[in-house]
């Protein structure tokens, strides 16, 4: 499978990433070098075999539901680029 | 005094025991190499007046009799590694001058044990790297040169800050993390020792996320012992990381001096790979022939997948990875670029603050996420995962641990692979395994090449079995009796 520069600027788009138009095309050819030695995979005989998001055998670990962390409004606050009267500011989200 | 930071950390420890120095003087002797050091650029940031603060703590505390397992001992700490008050970049623009209002576990745990803080390390940004050439502060250079030349070359990476300081003697010892190699292949190119343990050994809670079942730390130290001491300090149960392994941290220092009689060693033949220096082979050949000597037995094994693990990586590493950076967006923390809209702002914001490595590492993690190409990529590359943790599980069957080179050469010129991405990757073919089948590995110098710079023997273990791997590696080191230190021109 290969990307086209169309495809690139889907992609860049699903990832929020901002790629000028001349970029798009090097961009791709970049990506399909990558996506070619990826390719090696389909020689891989993976018939019956589980996927594997980890590799730890235990199952999650979960905790008695009561809080245990909280009220540093200012803390959580004090990295943001934009923030007023104890809220982050951000560009509207909804029309 | 000057001389001090040339201790080891063992050896520091027993002189601060002894009283023949304090911790100020081994600390002020350390910011004094550090700042007479700016050319390898391995630290972003010195903390000075923190780490002369926390010495005298440390002298008070030991003046009382409480002495912690690091008491008084000054380390670096890679910039991925959230600090306290002090500001933490990731290697990235796109965090501008982030100042965590928390401590990452690993680094707590180090100050609960009494070391002191000199300051942040280079590395490449969002540990996506193996020179430290996409660090958005410069690269870090190498201490190291080769023989009659002035060239400057890479530290290896995404650790390469960590591996670069500890070996031109900048700290005792440096926190690192490792997700396809970036501690143990910078310690091969670096002379140093680089331990990777396994998968949940230490928390990752406070560490910038990079491909979150994949991601370890680990140090980097100038001995084995060293790295014994301070794995044992970063390590423990966090009930703050859900993957946080329950398991007891034993005295891996211990281990460094174990008898290796009747122990079988695997070398597993795919790591044969075409290209591979004369000269490492060799190293592989006397690594085998030193081990044997102390009563092993080497035993052929083989890992058949071992081809497979790089590109499955690619595919696994950018995909956790396009996700895990989704949360730089401008908003909460870090730099923001201002568009017309949300999205624009978004594009901009994430377009401008990341790098051309990890935007393309977003771009490749996002479509082999998209819908269509979620099964022909990332669900086909988890099965080959399984597939390559299932080799390991085999080989185990017949030995106690692996012995493999680190990394197929030695430091490069800077500059010499960055237009080849997939080039670059390869850096990683002997490493990378180890982090799809969540082990252990640790890098030991053995040699230097022809041209005067070093490499490194690769230790991979049985999950929570660092002990092994310290011990093998601490037979190596001493068989080795690799001393060279990089000659100063800095």
């Amino acid at each position: 499978m290969s990307v086209d520069a169309k495809t690139v600027s889907k992609i860049a788009r699903l990832a929020r990433l901002e790629v000028a138009e001349e970029r798009l095309a090097p961009l791709a050819d970049e990506l399909n070098g990558i996506l070619h030695w990826i390719e090696e995979l389909n020689e891989v005989d993976v018939e019956g075999v589980a996927p594997m998001a980890s590799v730890e055998d235990v199952p999650t670990p979960t905790r008695e539901d009561k809080v245990t962390d909280g009220n540093i409004r200012d803390d959580v606050l004090a990295s943001a680029p934009r923030t007023e009267e104890g809220f982050f500011v951000m560009p509207k989200a909804v029309e | 005094m000057s001389t001090l930071n040339e201790l080891t950390l063992a050896g520091a420890l027993k002189g601060l025991a002894s009283k023949d120095f304090s911790a100020r003087e081994l600390t002020q002797a350390h910011l004094d190499a550090i700042a007479d050091a700016d050319q390898l650029n391995a630290y972003l940031l010195t903390t000075t007046e923190t780490a002369l603060a926390m010495a005298d703590a440390s002298d008070a505390r030991r003046a009382m009799g409480d002495v912690g397992a690091l008491e008084g001992i000054p380390l670096g700490i890679k910039d991925l590694f959230c600090t306290n008050g002090t500001r933490t970049t990731a290697g990235s623009k796109i965090l501008g001058d982030f100042t965590p209002h928390y401590e990452s576990t690993v680094s707590a745990n180090l100050w609960r044990d009494g070391a002191v803080m000199l300051g942040k390390l280079n590395m490449d940004e969002f540990a996506m790297g193996s020179s430290n050439e996409n660090s958005a502060f410069g690269p870090v250079v190498n201490p190291w040169r080769a023989n009659g030349e002035t060239q400057q070359l890479v530290p290896g990476g995404s650790s390469g800050g960590s591996a670069s300081a500890v070996a031109a003697q900048l700290c005792l010892g440096a926190t690192a993390t490792d997700t396809g190699g970036s501690i143990r292949q910078p310690a091969s190119f670096t002379g140093t020792v680089g331990v990777k343990p396994t998968y949940g050994r230490c928390s990752r809670w406070g560490i910038v996320a990079f491909a979150s079942s994949l991601d370890q730390a680990g140090p980097i130290t100038r001995t084995v012992e060293d790295a014994a001491i301070l794995l044992r300090s970063m390590s423990g149960h966090d009930p703050k990381d859900s993957t946080s392994l329950k398991a007891d941290v034993p005295d891996f220092a211990a281990a460094c001096t174990r008898s290796l009689k009747g122990m079988r060693i695997g070398v597993p033949k795919e790591y044969r790979v075409d290209g591979m220096p004369g000269e490492i082979e060799k190293l592989w050949a006397d690594g085998m022939d030193w081990l044997r000597a102390e009563g092993c037995e080497i035993v052929d094994v083989s890992l058949p997948h071992t081809k497979y693990a790089l590109p499955a990586y690619y595919i696994i590493a950018p995909a956790e990875a396009s996700s895990n950076l989704a949360r730089y967006d401008g908003m909460r923390y870090g730099v923001r670029v201002d568009g017309a809209d949300l999205t624009e702002t978004y594009e901009k914001t994430r377009g401008q603050g990341f790098g051309e490595e990890v935007r393309r590492r977003i771009m490749i993690g996002t479509y082999v996420l998209s819908a269509g190409f979620y099964d022909a990529y990332y669900i086909r590359a988890q099965k080959v995962r399984a597939r390559i943790a299932e080799d390991f599980k085999k080989a185990f069957e017949t030995c106690d641990a692996l012995l493999t080179p680190t990394a197929p050469s030695a430091a490069f010129k800077i500059g010499a692979r960055y237009n080849d991405p997939v080039q670059m990757y390869l850096n990683d073919i002997f490493t990378v395994t180890a982090n799809l089948a969540g082990l252990p590995g640790i890098s030991i110098p053995a040699t230097l090449d022809n041209a005067g710079l070093p490499l490194g023997l690769q230790v991979i273990g049985k999950a929570l079995d660092e002990e092994t791997c310290f011990a093998v590696g601490g037979a190596l080191e001493r068989a080795a009796g690799f001393n060279a230190k990089p000659n100063k021109w800095w």
